[in-house]
């Protein structure tokens, strides 16, 4: 049974998170330097360009990489401490095999007595209950060439329909909503589109602190002329100084996009020439927002009248804009209808697929993009092809040397396979690169389900809160111990270079899914000699498929500063921007610009729904949640980096001072947000830049101090997105929680 | 030496207080660790407005001119430096006098530190950390033709009056030009507000 082994404060002390401070080149800066190695940040989706100083086979520092054409040397925090993974204390050197008389819950074994007993007990596993009973978990953090494999292993390797991957938690509303309206899912323009646009229309992205290097591109559009409009719950960084700031309450985002529309075409701030020309749809659309008056919007939303108004005239009346979101309308059960009434507004106007008219959601996972095209997503093939689809199936078989018949179908999404955990149909579980412990809500459900599992495996690089629950962890690789390809924010293909080699009997992913495979007896089609021959039988998989990278090398890559998809053959440069009036692409075959037989794009009509939980008077207050600059995702490695700890410790419910008053709690006290899922008791910061009717808590820790013991399961129809971003909550003052004391007296006071 | 026509500007309007400056800062080989800039919430309660404050590098420094161990030292090419460990004798002088409130005594290690402009960098012909990484160029290093193309609507300015002093600064910082009536001024006492673009009455108790 995976139940967690030992005591939470033990398995701290052994595993950690440690913070780590001084290495290599803050030791000494003097120290030889080996080689400095051209590569990219491993965190966001923006994959910055990076130089990873190196010696002794560590990396010990970094230095700007001007010369990378997206960042030109610009790096926001983690960036800049990403180094400090190198030559960490925590870093698992040896596969771990669990047992309770162990310090920390764990045993350090032999890598091919570890792997030996994964492969012994998922085949006793698959023998007894049917290959379905494995399920996979893999990540959007992944080089491409890794996610690729870990779809065929599934598929091929264990013989089960049952994997996803946390880019489930990421974007794939925006993506869905993008193949419903584009037929293709990608930003539709590179960045610098960015620069020089009339208006810059920000829903739901916390620019500054998700996706800082962006800001860069946002103020420079501003130097040239171009009004900012943010539309945010909160006075974000960005929001700050934007033109029109627009406080949504959140889960209302269909309503403004709506009303805007509605606005637009009583106007006539629509490009009718490109509605009939580019278009189908429009005609029922128009009907169905003609509802959303001023006054309906402004009720709805939260959002003054005139104010709505006013954005609706600047983003009407521009003759060029740039539109951006990200997780704060698309996390949510309506995550899909958000996104489509982004794009609609977008579409109306007509500025898409030229110069300076654009329209992006923005990545949040380094390779959200790439990770969500070749596979281990549960419904997909490589080349964003359907699982469903026998065509598509018949091309990646042949591709694979294998029948169509021998790939499963489709299987569920992430949260549907604890769901599956749970009910018992599955009973073991491998994951790479997926820390659900921490960053799937109602987590509580999420740690019974692990519980329940015959046998788990997790291969990590840190023993993540999800690991720990793991029989048996094998040690795998950081972004900088292997190379691969990573798709970025803008749907520009770029290549991470490896920097120094895995440390003690670690090894890189790859290596260890095919160890897998041969030991399972399906060592056919995982016999890769190393990333690059992934990449090519990748490409491969990909061609003819929408998301063709058929001509995507690494030699490409290394002169042109990156290649956008789709990129057809080894002659062809990829394709900076999408939709471009006269553009060829394989589904409209020269009938039009968008990814339809028709070549035209979809209005797809978007009704507003309430959030899944309301606020009611029992739990009378907005919970949403999201991130800060210093830490990301689950926090598996900026935990674990000291100065970016250091930068924001602990979490902290924001509220608003009007709010705070009503619930007598003063900044800095402790308070205890209640849902019906769970409490957190944390301390309390009271600013005025939140909606009073609403509390902020970013969801980077673990434990008893993680927001994801609150938030709701519910999850987008389509998409199977959950909505992190609203749930109903209410909140007391509190006493400094007993957890505090336990860590102060076991770990000097660090916060994990 | 620094290239004559490499210069600093700040614009404290683009600062988004994210603090890859401060972490970049304290990767510097000659203080390793510490960051010399400061970055910090105007007043957070009401905006996550932030300010970075670099030293200006003033053509008279403040900080030398009141040290009474002459431990402060300015390059040739106007960069003043760390007070000297054989001089200092942390008095704070030079932190208590400095317009800008850039010098700090270390207590620790008894001498008085700060932003150098990261010479051992910009003396061979790199750009100073935090100006490198900043990710929304509230900081930027550069020539004078890179900073009038990209920042169209600002104009540097490097003389500050202090009461009955007037000070040259090394450092430039950017201001709206004074033509440029498409911007609304928002000073600091008077945030953007929530409740200012809420719909009325929705929160009234």
């Amino acid at each position: 049974m995976a139940e967690i082994p030992a005591d939470r404060l033990q398995t701290l002390a052994e595993f950690g998170p440690n913070l780590h401070y001084n290495h290599g080149m803050t030791i000494d800066p003097s120290l030889q330097i080996d080689k400095e190695v051209d590569t990219h940040c491993c965190f966001c989706g923006q994959q910055c360009g990076i130089k990873l100083k190196v010696a002794d086979n560590q990396v010990v520092g970094f230095e700007p990489r001007y010369d990378f054409p997206f960042n030109k040397g610009l790096l926001c925090p983690k960036g800049v401490k990403r180094y400090l993974q190198g030559g960490h204390p925590d870093r698992l050197t040896t596969a771990l095999q669990k047992n309770t008389a162990a310090p920390g819950g764990f045993s350090q074994i032999n890598y091919d007595q570890a792997i030996q007993e994964v492969a012994e007990k998922i085949k006793h596993i698959q023998n007894q209950y049917g290959p379905e009973s494995v399920g996979v978990l893999s990540g959007a953090s992944l080089t491409t060439e890794k996610a690729y494999l870990m779809g065929k292993f599934a598929r091929l390797g264990l013989q089960t329909p049952y994997i996803d991957y946390n880019g489930r938690l990421c974007m794939v509303s925006a993506a869905a909503a993008n193949k419903k309206a584009f037929g293709i899912d990608r930003a539709a323009n590179p960045w610098d589109d960015i620069i020089g646009t009339d208006v810059v229309w920000i829903s739901g992205a916390n620019i500054a602190e998700c996706a800082p290097i962006t800001t860069n591109y946002v103020w420079q559009a501003r130097e040239h002329g171009a009004k900012i409009i943010v539309v945010d719950p909160r006075i974000t960084p960005i929001a700050r100084t934007a033109d029109l700031y627009l406080p949504i309450k959140p889960g209302r985002d269909i309503a403004l996009f709506n009303g805007v529309l509605n606005m637009m075409i009583q106007w006539g701030w629509i490009d009718e020439g490109f509605i009939k020309g580019y278009t189908v749809g429009f005609d029922e659309l128009a009907e169905s927002v003609s509802e959303w008056t001023l006054e309906k919007t402004a009720r709805v939303t939260g959002i003054a009248e005139k104010k709505i108004a006013q954005a609706a005239e600047i983003w009407g009346t521009a003759k060029t804009s740039f539109l951006l979101h990200a997780r704060g309308i698309e996390h949510h059960t309506h995550g899909v209808q958000n996104c489509l009434g982004a794009i609609n507004i977008v579409l109306a106007s007509g500025r898409i697929g030229r110069e300076n008219c654009g329209y992006a959601t923005i990545t949040g996972q380094a390779n959200g993009q790439g990770g969500r095209e070749h596979g281990q997503k549960c419904d997909q093939l490589p080349g964003a092809r359907d699982i469903s689809n026998p065509e598509h199936r018949a091309h990646v078989a042949k591709v694979w040397g294998v029948e169509p018949d021998e790939i499963p179908g489709p299987g569920v999404d992430c949260y549907e396979m604890m769901r599956k955990i749970h009910s018992g149909e599955i009973k073991a579980l491998l994951t790479l690169c997926f820390n659900p412990k921490v960053s799937l809500p109602d987590n509580s459900y999420v740690g019974a389900a692990l519980d329940k599992l015959d046998f788990m495996c997790s291969i990590d690089f840190f023993l993540s809160e999800t690991a720990q629950h793991a029989d048996i962890v094998l040690p795998g690789s950081l972004q900088e111990e292997d190379e691969g390809i990573i798709t970025q924010i803008e749907g520009r293909v770029i290549k991470i270079n490896k920097a120094v080699d895995p440390p003690g009997e670690a090894k890189q992913d790859w290596k260890i899914i095919q160890d897998l495979a041969r030991l399972l007896g399906r060592d056919k089609g995982f016999t890769f000699e190393n990333p690059g021959e992934i990449l090519d039988e990748l490409r491969d998989a990909s061609k003819g498929g929408v998301a063709d990278y058929a001509g995507v090398t690494y030699e490409k890559i290394d002169k042109q500063g990156g290649v956008f998809w789709p990129c057809y053959d080894e002659d062809h440069p990829g394709t900076p921007r999408l939709f471009e009036k006269g553009s060829w692409n394989p589904v409209a075959n020269g009938a039009g610009p968008f990814y339809f037989p028709d070549g035209k794009a979809r209005f797809v009509v978007a009704p507003y729904s309430a959030p899944a939980e309301d606020i009611d008077d029992e739990y009378d207050i907005i919970l949403t949640s999201g991130r800060v600059v210093s830490q990301f995702l689950s926090g598996t490695q900026t935990r674990r980096i000291g100065p970016l700890v250091d930068q924001y410790p602990e979490p902290c419910i924001e509220m608003h001072p009007r709010l705070a008053e009503k619930l007598n709690i003063k900044d800095n006290d402790w308070a205890t947000v209640q849902t019906r899922r769970g409490s957190v008791t944390l301390r309390a910061q009271v600013v005025q830049t939140i909606r009073p009717d609403t509390i902020f808590v970013p969801y980077h820790w673990a434990g008893k101090r993680s927001i994801n013991q609150c938030t709701v399961q519910a999850q987008d129809p389509i998409s199977k997105i959950p909505e992190f971003k609203v749930c109903a909550c209410r909140v007391v003052k509190s006493l400094e929680p007993n957890y505090i004391k336990e860590e102060q007296s076991l770990l000097q006071g660090a916060v994990r | 030496m620094i290239a004559d026509d490499q210069e600093f500007f700040i614009d404290p309007n683009r600062c988004i207080g994210c603090q890859a400056c401060v972490q970049a800062c304290s990767e510097c080989d000659t203080h390793k660790g510490q960051a010399m800039i400061h970055l910090e919430y105007v007043d957070r309660s009401s905006s996550p407005q932030t300010a970075p404050v670099i030293c200006m590098h003033c053509d008279t420094p403040t900080c030398a001119e009141v040290c009474p161990a002459d431990a402060i030292k300015k390059t040739p090419d106007g960069v003043v430096q760390s007070a000297r460990k054989e001089r200092c004798v942390s008095c704070d002088n030079c932190g208590l006098a400095c317009p800008f409130g850039v010098p700090k005594v270390k207590v620790e290690i008894e001498l008085m530190m700060k932003c150098d402009m990261c010479y051992d960098r910009t003396a061979f012909g790199k750009k100073p950390m935090c100006a490198s990484v900043c990710p929304s160029q509230a900081l930027f290093f550069g020539t004078r033709e890179e900073i009038n193309e990209l920042r169209p609507r600002s104009q540097a300015v490097n003389e500050f009056q202090f009461g009955q002093q007037i000070i040259n600064t090394k450092v430039n910082m950017m201001i709206p030009k004074e033509d440029d009536d498409s911007l609304i001024m928002v000073g600091v006492a008077d945030p953007m507000s929530v409740d200012d673009m809420m719909m009325d009455g929705l929160f009234e108790d």
